[in-house]
Order: structure tokens, then sequence, then C-alpha cells
């Protein structure tokens, strides 16, 4: 499996041996080779406090970063959509940060809209220290060419809300207002995200109860839009385990207002590393213990010559959860330059609810 | 399929019996193989660079937008553009000088650029850190790095200031750039945060908004053209090679056509008699088809490296040609795609099938039990005759049509086309009724019964004798629209070298310590200070020439157009004097008015004269050179001529190159300017003069074809002659006169043919492409000359079958009446 493979949104744990650009960028084929030792960059480290609205803007010192939001969307006739807008940020060299276009960040924005008949996605990239990409603190804005997730005046701190989402592709477009009441949530230990048994970590804070409200456009043609959202705030310096192919990451909106994070790490020989988070209504966020997560694939779907399990059931017996997993469309693939599948999922079973389902290394 | 190897062995016996024949028609595949490989090879070649050179900047094949009010534009337009969904991507471009030399500075962003605009990824995997971050990676040429001088790693210096990031081998880069990142570069040429242009991408980020509601009135979009600049250019050159290559594929065409067509005749009772035997009219086919293609590929591989080896000689001078003309450069290597190789197989192949199509449609009519009597060699058909005529008729009205209306390259080119074709055509037809009209002035029944002969010989010799037509018509047009380019270059090089020595300081400084030099010294008559710059103009590059107010350029310099005082006109400032190709361009004429963008503002240049610019790639046009320094403050004040006694010259020149350690390009004497370009004038030229000769050559080998085709089939008609008492010498010399006859009618017919002609490539083809008119002049010396070497090749091409026939064993005259025919 080759590196370049196995890159996803949680970037660090492909290594990120790139964002990957792929043939759609000319610049594509020459990003790969950034990855490497994290010399010079900040390491993750246990117990660090998470700061707002400090932490929402960019950390140059670490190597890899991302601002991430993925929606479950229904319009008035009741068909369901997904949104996905995603920021990623790569430094192609340790501090201090360069001024102009010496800057060694290296931004790349996708986005996505899905229906259960289509999967739309665009793809763009950009250098930092000129003003095309990046993200201001106050008031919160982070944008790539023409996309923008900006703070609607004014935002609350502590819920990171309410926000203005948008983005568009040549045949897609969306603009979603996120609000939120409850405040935000830390991953893993305290926002300690462990990656592996060896120490790799990325910081990792969530915005699980975000409403959305918005419109989407599919070929031009206006859709109006409510349903939920969820943030993924994330950075980190340390490449994945080498023994690690690839990832398979849920977000899950259960119906009852409780909300689920968790992932497996697949490695080489079988033993996968498993990691999640149950956040409760009240807004408490417990680490779940990896021996207590079952992931198992029921049905997979072959995207060109790929074959990735779309379909899933996930038990957590201790909290009383067996669900099946199903894509509202099992083509979600982003055949972006780092290939990797992201769409929005419904399940049933013990609880019900919708979600998102990243799988990435296939 | 043991009888399909015995009908192979069969009809291939028929080689064995007659070698010469089998020769004639493998060299008549290679021929026409080989010429046409060989050009498509450096077609090949060419374009391949054009591709390299438009490759990394976008060229015009990417929409851009620029100022056009100004060189550069605030660095946060992009970002505006991107910040709105335009897909654009920033270049900044400058010329430099390193060591002397020009050179084009790139700056590009890897990130954002599109990938239609970079043919070749200009970074590669892994290399984007290193380009992007100090200290940057300058790509260069192999060619380039010659150029300089340096070694990969290298971090020349601009202006003893600026150093530049280290040089990196980029192969696939054009020559004569320098290619880094555009912060680099923005800080090498000192201008932070500025940009030339934006490169417009295709993928576009849903509806964009308009380009006013952004950057206002400031930026204007340029649309991409479908070529690269050099491609686009260099069409006409190519087109001219492609025509010459498919004239001598025809021509060689011809040849294999008369080959096989006697091979077929002869092989006729062998035919009949396998068919009688049982072979099925399908399975001979199929095994003559197999035999056919067999034999092409094999001649074709043969050709294809005829063609390599024809490509490789004549590279250089193409190579010479392209830089000379266009200022393209092209590498001296051939290198060649297999599909080249498939190519040239796949012509030969369909080219003999194409050739021998007449003789299958023939075989296939014919009736198994018929008697053995072989047709006449292509039976006259006055009805055929006539529907030709008709066909060359509507091609000369059609070549008449493009004439009249036509006003491109293309149509110029077809024009061409036409003209000869119909001319070909028109060429049986021509002959048919000059020979009827001889036999109606002739009395006797011998010069009766050889025009009457001749007339039915014509069928079977009018292919070659088109061949003939053709090639010489084309030797005539092209000799005399090289030889009027020679005479008027070399007048117009006279008046154009108007300083007797030539000096290109490496620095300001070093030309100002020249030139206090001269001041001292009594052998130089005046000092001309000339300047050089470059503005844009519609988006391409045009030169400025600045010029001194010296009685040399008034008394010399060569004018086509110009107003009354137009040297006192120049001197006052605000006049220029436009090149010819500008002129066309811009459509341009004297007394009106050129506005250009300089650095000390908009300049508004009155035109009060057109010159000639012969082989300028660029348009330019001239002014005053004081007034050029007033408006472009930074140009080199590095050059500039002098005026010495012709007998003082190779004394300054040496005392110059000894006190400033001057070489070759940065002083030169008149002399050795002139002979420089004479020499790179003759280059140009060398390989339409060698297509020229190789397509008559051909010629040649059609017509000898031909009538040794006609030569044993002719026999019947010469065996009574003999038989009531006419020797084989009187027979033979007969036939001589007779073809010698029909050779000369053909080629006086192409010499008002090859003037035609020589009017379409200097009147439309050459204005069109090179964007210059030059005299039309006749050369009738050259004429007779070639009209002398067609007749030499029709005699070298009747003798063997005259020879043949002169020496005929009777008895082998005696058996046409033996044989059942």
């Amino acid at each position: 499996m080759s590196a370049d493979r196995r890159l996803t949104r949680r970037a660090f744990t492909s290594g990120l041996t790139s964002f990957g650009l792929g043939a759609s960028s000319a610049f594509a084929q020459g990003f790969a080779g950034l990855g490497g030792e994290a010399t010079g960059f900040a390491p993750v480290v246990p117990g660090r406090q998470l700061v707002f609205p400090a932490d929402f803007g960019a950390h140059p010192a670490f190597r890899i970063e991302w601002w991430y939001v993925t929606a479950n969307l229904r319009d008035a006739n009741g068909t369901d959509y997904g949104a996905q807008w995603t920021l990623f940020r790569q430094a192609t060299a340790p501090p201090p940060q360069q001024e102009g276009w010496a800057n060694q960040q290296i931004w790349m924005g996708h986005a996505a809209v899905t229906s259960a008949a289509t999967h739309r996605f665009a793809e763009t990239f950009a250098r930092g220290g000129i003003g095309q990409a990046g993200v201001h603190i106050q008031p919160f804005h982070a944008w790539i060419d023409s996309w923008d997730m900006a703070a609607i005046a004014p935002m609350n701190d502590a819920t990171l809300a309410p926000l203005q989402l948008s983005a568009r592709g040549t045949d897609f477009s969306y603009a979603l207002r996120l609000d939120a009441t409850q405040p935000l949530v830390l991953q893993g230990d305290g926002g300690y995200s462990k990656k592996s048994e060896r120490g790799q970590a990325s910081y990792y804070f969530s915005q699980p109860y975000f409403s959305a409200s918005g419109t989407l456009a599919l070929d031009g043609k206006p859709i109006a839009v409510t349903g939920h959202a969820w943030m993924d705030r994330e950075w980190s310096s340390q490449p994945l385990a080498s023994d690690q192919t690839g990832w398979d990451w849920f977000s899950l909106h259960l119906a009852s207002g409780d909300k689920v994070m968790l992932f497996r790490l697949r490695h080489a020989d079988g033993q996968h590393y498993f990691a999640g988070n149950w956040i409760g209504r009240d807004g408490k966020s417990v680490q779940l213990a990896p021996s207590a997560i079952v992931m198992t694939p029921t049905a997979s779907t072959t995207i060109g010559n790929r074959k990735l399990p779309t379909q899933w059931r996930i038990a957590m017996a201790e909290r009383g959860l067996t669900i099946d997993c199903t894509p509202l469309n099992a083509q979600s693939w982003m055949g972006t330059s780092f290939p990797y599948w992201e769409g929005p999922i419904t399940f049933h079973g013990s609880h019900s609810g919708v979600g998102y389902l990243e799988m990435t290394g296939y | 399929m043991s009888r399909a190897l015995w009908i192979l062995a069969v009809l291939m016996s028929h080689w064995r019996r007659h070698p010469m024949q089998f020769a004639t028609l493998v060299t008549g595949l290679i021929a026409a193989t080989a010429l046409w490989s060989g050009v498509q090879a450096l077609n090949q070649q060419a374009r391949a660079s054009y591709d390299r050179a438009a490759a990394i900047f976008g060229g015009t094949r990417t929409a851009t937008l620029i100022d056009p009010a100004h060189a550069v534009f605030p660095q946060q337009l992009f970002v505006d553009l991107r910040r709105a969904g335009w897909p654009v991507s920033p270049v900044l471009e400058d010329r430099v000088q390193i060591g002397g030399r020009s050179f084009r500075l790139l700056g590009i962003d890897p990130v954002t650029l599109p990938p239609e605009a970079a043919a070749i990824s200009t970074v590669g995997p892994r290399q984007l850190a290193a380009f992007i971050a100090p200290p940057g990676r300058t790509l260069v040429a192999p060619e380039t790095l010659q150029d300089l001088g340096l070694r990969d790693g290298a971090t020349p210096q601009l202006n003893d200031t600026v150093t530049l990031p280290p040089l990196q081998l980029e192969p696939r880069l054009a020559p004569g750039v320098l290619v880094m990142d555009i912060g680099m570069a923005q800080r090498a040429l000192n201008k932070p945060n500025e940009i030339s242009r934006l490169l417009v991408g295709q993928q576009t980020q849903g509806m964009r908004p308009p380009l006013e509601s952004i950057t206002g009135s400031t930026l204007q979009l340029v649309q991409p053209d479908a070529e690269s600049d050099l491609a686009r250019l260099t069409d006409s050159f190519h087109l001219n090679l492609t025509a010459f290559g498919l004239l001598s594929f025809l021509v060689g065409l011809f040849i294999v056509n008369s080959a096989v067509g006697l091979a077929f005749e002869q092989r006729l009772p062998t035919i009949r008699t396998l068919r009688a035997c049982g072979a099925s009219l399908r399975m001979l086919t199929a095994v003559l088809i197999a035999e056919l293609v067999a034999i092409s590929l094999a001649a074709g591989l043969l050709g294809l490296i005829g063609g390599y080896l024809i490509a490789a000689a004549l590279l250089p001078d193409v190579a010479a040609s392209l830089r000379g003309l266009y200022g393209a450069r092209i590498p001296g290597q051939l290198a060649l795609d297999p599909q080249w190789w498939l190519s040239g197989l796949a012509m030969s192949t369909l080219g003999a099938l194409a050739a021998a199509a007449s003789s299958f449609v023939k075989m296939a009519r014919l009736p198994v039990l018929a008697a053995a009597m072989p047709a006449a060699w292509h039976e006259t058909q006055q009805r055929w005759l006539r529907l030709q005529g008709g066909l060359a008729m509507s091609m000369i009205f059609t070549a008449a049509g493009m004439a009249w209306f036509g006003d491109s390259l293309m149509s110029g080119f077809a024009l061409l086309a036409t003209l000869l074709l119909g001319a070909a055509l028109a060429l049986p037809v021509v002959l048919d009724a000059t020979l009827d009209m001889g036999a109606r002035w002739s009395r006797g029944p011998l010069i009766n019964w050889s025009w009457a002969d001749s007339r039915q010989q014509l069928p079977g010799l009018s292919l070659a004798l088109m061949a003939l037509l053709l090639a010489l018509a084309v030797n005539v047009g092209v000799g005399t629209m090289v030889s009027s380019f020679s005479t008027t270059f070399l007048r117009w090089l006279d008046g154009r070298l108007a300083a007797d020595v030539y000096i290109s300081a490496t620095t300001d400084a070093q030309a100002s310590a020249i030139k206090a030099w001269l001041a001292q010294r009594h052998d130089i008559d005046a000092v001309l200070p000339s300047g050089r710059a470059e503005v844009q103009i519609d988006g391409a590059p045009v030169e400025i020439l600045g010029l001194a107010d010296h009685a040399t350029y008034r008394d010399r310099w060569p004018l086509l157009q110009a107003t009354a005082n137009v040297w006192d006109k120049l001197r006052d400032g605000d006049a220029a004097l436009v090149s010819e190709q500008l002129a066309r361009r811009l459509k341009l004429d004297v007394g009106g008015r050129l506005p250009i963008l300089t650095p000390a503002g908009p300049w508004s240049l009155g035109i009060v004269g057109v010159y000639a610019d012969y082989g300028n790639p660029k348009g330019q046009f001239a002014v005053n050179v004081d007034a050029m320094f007033e408006h472009f403050p930074e140009a080199l004040r590095t050059r500039f001529g002098l005026r010495v006694a012709p007998a003082h010259i190779d004394t300054v020149v040496n005392a110059l190159r000894r006190q400033f350690d001057l070489d070759s390009r940065q002083l030169a004497d008149q002399a050795t300017v002139k002979t420089e370009s004479k020499r790179i004038f003759n280059r140009t030229f060398a390989v339409t003069t060698a297509l020229n000769a190789f397509t008559l050559g051909v010629a040649g080998i059609a017509l000898l074809t031909s009538l040794l085709t006609l030569g044993n089939a002719r026999l019947p008609q010469l065996a009574p002659l003999w038989a009531i008492g006419l020797t084989r010498r009187r027979l033979a010399a007969i036939e001589l006169a007779k073809t010698m006859a029909v050779a000369l009618v053909t080629a006086l017919l192409a010499l008002p043919l090859g003037l035609v002609v020589a009017w379409c490539l200097i009147a439309v083809v050459n204005v069109k492409a090179f964007g210059w008119r030059l005299p039309f002049q006749m050369f009738p010396l050259q004429m007779l000359t070639l009209l002398g070497v067609a007749m030499v090749a029709a005699l070298c091409a009747t003798l063997l079958p005259v020879l043949k026939l002169a020496r005929m064993q009777p008895a082998k005259l005696i058996r046409i009446f033996a044989d059942e025919r």
C-alpha cells in the first residue's frame, strides 16, 4: 500500500505524505514529498488545554490541520442530502513563518453535495501568505478561494456559532447557516486523540450540535434544506504509524440527541486500532474503550477497481447499541487528488439517526 | 493453405525472372515512403519542440487576463479574483540579462497553475517544496545551461546584484527561459506583489461573476488561440514540407503503379492458367494482395530507414531555417515515436494497394476462358479524356476562385494544390490535342503512324508525364521564389547593414568606456548609437529599434514606403518607421498612428514610413534613438555602430578586440555579419532545394519505369513495322524522338505553370506565412537550365528501353507473330 493512497481527511492518519494533489492540478503530482519526519514541528502531547477562540485559528507550528464540516440535510419533500466543507492546511517547512509567497503553508479545500442520485465534489489549492486562503480568529473566518466559513456576528466563542458556510463547484453550490446552543466538545482525552498504541496523536475538538439551514443548488436548481451538521477541528505533526493502511470514521447523530464519533485505523496485520467518544445530550464527552467498539462491514460497493465496505454494523454492548448503517449514496466517492469515500449515512437498529462515514486507504 | 502457398510460389517466380521489375517496384515504394516519412519526421521533431516551448507558460493556449495599460498589476487582483471563484494563476515575466545575454524570466505559482497551462508538469514529484521554499529552484533547459556556461546547481547573478535560485536542469523546458516560483521572481525582478498576467484555468467553481465586478476595467480577458505562437507561425513552413512530402509520395506511387501494372500485364497468362487449373478468383486476389502487402511492408521498412536518414541529414538545415525565420529553437537530435514507424508502414502499404487497385479490378473482370490476348496497355478512351478535361477545368476554376477570394494561408496552399492538380489532369488532354494537330499537318505514312502511335501510347505514359509536369512546375516555382528572395534579400542586406562595425558591449559602463576610447581615435568617421527595447502590442512582443540621426541611414536604409522628409520627421521624436510585418499585422499605414505604452507613459507615434525587415519573426518599429531613451530610460545603451573607412576597418576591429576583450558576438564588422546572414539565408532554403531535387529524381524514375512498361507491351505494335522493312535502329530512333517530343511539350507546359506557382508562393503564401511580399522576378537562365535537366532526365529514362529495342534479337520480334496472342 503506497503512502499516497492512505491519505484522508484525518490527514495525519495517512502520514500525510500529502493531501495529495492528483491529476486535477499541475501542482498535484508535486505535493507528495512533503511527508517524512516531523522534525522542527511542534509535538502533540497529552494534557494540553485547548483554548477558544485561539484554537479556532491555524496552528502553523504543527504540520497538518483541518476545519471539517459535514451536514445531513433534508428538503421540504423529505429528500435527504449531505454536504461537506473541508479546509486542509499543510506546512512544507517548520516555523518560523515566512511572509508573502515565501510562506510555507499550502491549503487545500474539498467540498461536496450528495443525494441518493448524485455525488458532486470540488477541490482547490492555495498558497499561504498572500490571502488566497487562510483562517482569521476574530472575527472567525476560514476561507479558500470563494469558499467561506465565517462567523455571523455576534458569534459565541463557546459554541462557535452562528456560522455562514458556503462553497461551490462546477455543478453544485450551497450556502448554509449553522447554529448551536451547546458548547464545543473535546474529543479523545480532553482534546488529545490517540491514533495508535505507539503515540501518534492529534488535538481534536468538535461541534456536533450544529443545526443547519440554507440552500443547496444542483445544476443551478436551488433546494431549501435543514438538518444537522458536525464540525471537526484537528491538528497534528505526526505521521501515521507505518503499518496503518487506512481509516474508517463515523460521526453519528442519534435520534435521542446523543452524538457518537468513532473510528477504526486499519493495520496491515488486521489488529486494527479502535477509538471513539460518546457525547451525551448534555454535552458530556466520554472516551470509548477500544475493546468496547465492534465495527463490522456487511456489504460492499465496487467503485472503479476499488471495493469499499459501504454498509456497516456497529455494536457497543456497554451502551446497548447495535445499529446497521446504510449510505445515502453508495457512490459517494471523492475523486480528488487524494481519493477517498465520504458521504451521508442513515442507521437503524437499537438506535436510529443520520451521520457521515469516511473511508480512506481503499 | 498449401494451395495458396503454391499459387504464391508460381506468382513469385515472375519476380525471379524479372529482377529489374522487382527492383523498380521496391524502389518506387522506398522512394515514396522515404520522402514522406522523412518529412514527417522533421515536422514531428519541430512540433515537439514547439510544445516544449509552449508547455511551460501556457503560451497563448490558455486564456489570460492582462492589464492593457500596464506591464504589471497588483497581485491583490489575483487574490480578489480567486476569492470570487475565478480559477486564475499568476505569472510574472520579464527579460533579464545574464552575462550580456538576454533570457526570459518566468515566475509561476505551481499550486494554482491550471493543468492545461502546463503540458509538462513543471514541478515534478517531491520537488514542490524545494521549488517554492527558499532558496527555491530556477528551472532551465539544457541549452540554456550551455548558453550560461553554468552547471546544474549554480546560482547566477542578475545585474551583479540579485542572486537567482540554484539552477536545475529541466529537459522538457524551452531554451532561453528561466522558470522559478513567482515569489522568487518578484524578488529577482524587484517587483514585489506585482504580476504580469493571470492564466485562466478551465475548471470553474460554478458561475463566475463578471470580471468588471471584481477588477473594474483594469484587466482584460485575452482568449486563447488554438495553437501555440510558434506552431502557428511555423505552420506555413511545415505545410510546405508536408506538401513536398506528399508530392514525392504521389510521384513514388506513380512508379509503383506502373511497376505493378507491368507485372500484372506479364502475369496475365499465368493468372489465366491458374484460374483454368481451378484456383478461385478470391484465392488469387487474396494471394496477390498478400504478396503486395509483404513487399510493401519490407520496402516500407527500408523506406523508413531512408526517411530517417533524409530527416537526419536535413534536420540541421530545418533547425537553422526555423531559428532564422521564426526564432524557434529545435534540438538537433532526432527523436521519433513508434507512431511514426507505424504510420510510415501504413502509408507504404496503403499506397501500394491504391496503386495496384486498377490492376486488381482488371483481374477480377478477366474472363477465365477468354483468349490470352492482353489488353493494350490502358486502351485509349476518348470519353475518359473528356471527363478528365472537365475535371481539370473545374480544378483550375476553383484555383482561380481561391486566388480571387482566398485570404488565408490555407487558401493559399489550396490554391497551389488545385492549380497543380488541375494542370496535371489537363496535361493528357493538352498532349492529345497537340498530337492530333501534329497528325493533321503531317504527310507520309510513317510520320502519320508515329503521331497516331504517340497518341495511342499517351494513356500509358500520362501518369509519368504528370509526375514530370508537377515536379518541373514546382521546381520552377520554388526556384523562382528562392531566387527572387535571394536577390531582394541581398540588396536589402546591403542597405540595412548601414554601419561598418557593430559593437554590443556587456554593460553600460563598458559601452561608455568604449565610446570614450573611440573618441580618442582619428580613424572613426562616426559613432552611431542604437537602442533596443521591447513592448507588448496586442499581447505580442514587438521590438523597438532606436536609430541615430545620421546620413548613413538617410542614404541607405531601405524603405518600402515613406512620407516626404521622413528622416527629419523621425529626428523630431514622435514618429516611427514600422516593419512590413508589423504594418500588415496591425494594418498600419503611413500617416497613421501607433500608440504604445512605455515605462515613461503612453507614447503616440506617427507612422512616417514602412521598411522591409525580412527574416524577423517579431514585429519591429524604428524611432529616433534619443526619443527612445527618453521613453525607455532603462533600455540598454550597449549597442552601437561605427562608420569607418574600409581601409581602417581591420585595424579598428583588432584594436577594439584587444582593448576590451570582446568576442565575436560583441564585435563584428559588416562583412562578417553579411556573410553570416547569407549563410543563414542559404540554409533556410537548403531543405526546399534538396526536396526539390528529390522530387525531380523520383519523377525521372517514374518516367523510366513507365517507358519500360510500355516497351514490352508495345512490341506487337512495333513488330509489324519491323516486318515491313524498318530497321530496329530506325524504329528505336523514332521511339526516342516521340518520347522526347512528348517530354519536351510537357516540360514547356511546366514552365508557365511554374511561374504561376511562383506567383502564388510570392504573392499569396509568403505574405500570409511571413508577413512580407517580395518583388516578383523571372530568371530565364534558371528556367532554361531546368528545362535542360528535365530533357536529360527524360533522355536517360528513354535511352534504356530504346537501346533495348535497337539491340533486340530479331527472333523476339518474329515471335510476336508466332505467339498465340
